[in-house]
């Protein structure tokens, strides 16, 4: 059985002359928590952008159910974005519309629901990231760690079978990170969808990766590739486990 | 594949209908997710409707695919069906099923909107709130001019603390950049106020007082008017929008804690490039609204390029043309206070950006009109 959602292959990604990574090929397997890191530059956000239809590949491909995304036509590519949600580092809830309003428009705009059907889904939805009752409230009235579940929410709207996480908890507090994980783990064991997710949060990644890729700027591509604790412990690289150990490299000051 | 969220729903869902030990049985098998629900429920619905159970038992042994908000439409039809009277079971559920079932927040349908922080008045609190905004703003901008004032006495006491290179580069975004536009609109505005005049003049044989009527109006009013309200919607609100987007990416709470006045750091420069570059957009216009005025003159009106250009020349005073670089610098201050004042109000996210610069512009070309006011009689009594 093909437990593989989306299958990269070969992927180059270049700004001008500057190779930030190329030939790189993995997969993200159905139902799994796919965390992707690396120093700073290395490529792990020209990655993510390529992988929700954002950017295009200089050369390989983002295959899902089968199809190139880039190459096999926009209606390809348009039904892709239909079945992956993404939260955004900033949460990118647009601030003209009320939380309620923001779910609604991919419901509105790619089903056929009825009202009704729509404001039970909103309240499921806003319910699920414990933001209950903030229906009529604006982006600009809630918190950090609340506009990240509100972003979650969104992203969930369609039932996506792929979620894509940008820094998941960056600026926010402990305590709020430790929450958004929790919902992140519930959402994931529930409704079994697949979640790609860039961070740089050592206990989170720790807490919530099935799975680990580790990018590499002088290596322009994946050097590690495991469960976090494993790469921690087993790795010989010293680029993984100074990572996963939060060292500094011997010859840095 | 459920890929295609909006295709045509191919049916890859079955409800079929059966009974066992007294109750009706719906069992189900196939896909139900968000992109079959509208089908699948007015099916089920429609099957209800026609054997009307009074237990029913829905059968999920053979789903392949469940969403989440498939299963919130069978716990809705489950919850109307038991007000309805009718008993309704789910079994055979698998343990995603179970799973997905389970974190469907049953509380969360029911709880009712909490109240926003933005609610609405009735209209006399509005109008109340409008004109306690209408007073903050006024104050704002008094503070900020005055504020402006002493950041402009200290860069005259300390002329190198102005930032020069922005000076020039403002002057060159506000003046050399305008230069086309404001080209443009003068020789246009010279076009038309030359054909209509001569329109009215030549019923009377007065078609020699063209050029002077030209002249006139473009140098006293109308070239510094139309010159400020070209820059206020380019420059005005560029510096709104600038300085706005400055403010939501903290950039300005940086060059606070780093003990810079963002009034003198930020703003100073576009006033000053503003207030010198604006006169010469202001001559500029006049030149070319004579030249419109010009066009008609020599095409229309049987003059000769000298007739006119001497016509025109014995009109302007010398007074005249002073008064008119005098307004043009004013109402480069106001353009250039008025958006960077404008700028620092933005407080968070695009929409402030957007609303402040839309007023700054407005905000500018009102205070425009209303000190040409002030000016047209102020000149009259000192002439």
């Amino acid at each position: 059985m093909d437990t593989d959602i989306i299958t990269v292959e070969n992927l180059t990604a270049r700004f001008g002359t500057n190779i930030v990574f190329e030939e790189v090929s993995f997969n993200v397997r159905k139902g799994e928590i796919l965390v992707i890191v690396g120093e700073s530059g290395c490529g792990k956000s020209t990655l993510l952008k390529m992988m929700i239809g954002l950017n295009r590949p200089v050369a390989g491909q983002i295959r899902f159910q089968g199809a190139d995304i880039f190459s096999s036509g926009e209606q390809i590519l348009g039904a892709y974005r239909k079945s992956i949600g993404v939260l955004f580092q900033s949460s990118a809830l647009l601030g003209s519309m009320t939380l309620r309003e923001n779910i609604e428009l991919p419901l509105g705009e790619y089903t056929d629901l009825s009202p009704e059907e729509i404001d039970r889904i909103i309240k499921m939805k806003l319910g699920m990231v414990n933001l209950a009752g903030y229906d009529h409230h604006y982006p600009s009235e809630l918190s950090g760690g609340m506009k990240k579940r509100a972003g979650i929410a969104r992203a969930m709207a369609l039932d996506p079978q792929v979620l894509f996480f940008d820094e998941l908890s960056a600026g926010l507090d402990p305590v709020t990170a430790v929450e958004l994980d929790d919902l992140i783990l519930k959402t994931n064991s529930a409704l079994g969808t697949s979640m790609v997710i860039v961070t740089h949060e050592l206990e989170s990644i720790y807490k919530i990766a099935h799975r680990v890729l580790m990018l590499d700027k002088q290596a322009r591509g994946i050097i590690a590739e495991g469960h976090p604790r494993e790469l921690k412990e087993r790795s010989t690289d010293p680029r993984v486990t100074n990572f996963f150990r939060r060292q500094k490299p011997e010859a840095s000051f | 594949m459920k890929v295609n969220m909006k295709a045509p729903y191919t049916k890859s869902y079955r409800v079929e209908v059966g009974s066992a030990e007294g109750r009706s049985v719906f069992g189900l098998s196939g896909d139900f997710s968000i992109s079959n629900l509208s089908a699948f429920t007015s099916e089920i619905d429609a099957r209800i409707r026609a054997i009307r159970p009074a237990f029913l038992t829905m059968d999920f042994s053979a789903i392949r695919y469940l969403d989440s908000a498939a299963a919130l439409a069978f716990l809705t039809i489950k919850k109307r069906e038991a007000q309805n009277g009718v008993d309704c079971a789910f079994v055979h559920l698998s343990n995603e099923a179970e799973r997905i079932f389970s974190v469907i927040p049953e509380a969360a349908l029911a709880q009712p909107p909490l109240k926003p922080h933005t609610e609405r008045h009735n209209v006399l609190i509005q109008i109340g709130q409008s004109s306690v905004h209408i007073a903050r703003d006024l104050m704002a901008f008094i503070t900020f001019i005055g504020e402006l004032i002493a950041a402009a006495v200290y860069t005259i006491r300390h002329p190198a603390s102005l930032r020069w290179k922005d000076v020039l580069f403002y002057m060159h975004r506000a003046g050399v950049d305008g230069l086309p536009i404001v080209a443009l609109i003068g020789l246009l505005t010279g076009l038309i106020i030359a054909f209509m005049s001569f329109l009215q003049l030549k019923q009377i044989g007065a078609n020699i007082y063209v050029p002077a009527l030209v002249s006139f109006a473009m140098v006293k009013e109308l070239g510094p008017l139309m010159t400020a309200i070209l820059v206020a919607g380019r420059s005005g609100s560029a510096y709104a929008a600038e300085i706005g987007t400055m403010v939501v990416n903290e950039e300005v709470d940086a060059l606070m804690t780093m003990g810079f006045n963002p009034i003198r750091f930020l703003a100073m420069p576009k006033v000053l490039a503003t207030i010198l570059v604006v006169p010469i957009l202001t001559i500029y216009s006049d030149f070319f609204g004579i030249l419109g005025g010009l066009i008609i003159g020599v095409t229309s009106l049987d003059l000769t390029v000298t007739t006119y250009v001497t016509q025109s020349v014995k009109t302007i005073k010398v007074f005249d043309v002073v008064t008119s670089l005098i307004k043009a610098s004013v109402f480069a201050a106001l353009i250039a206070a008025i958006g960077c004042q404008k700028g620092f109000q933005v407080r968070a996210g695009a929409q402030d950006v957007g609303k402040f610069t839309t007023s700054a512009v407005v905000t500018a070309i009102f205070m425009i009109v209303l000190t040409d006011s002030i000016f047209a009689i102020m000149f009259y009594y000192i002439k």
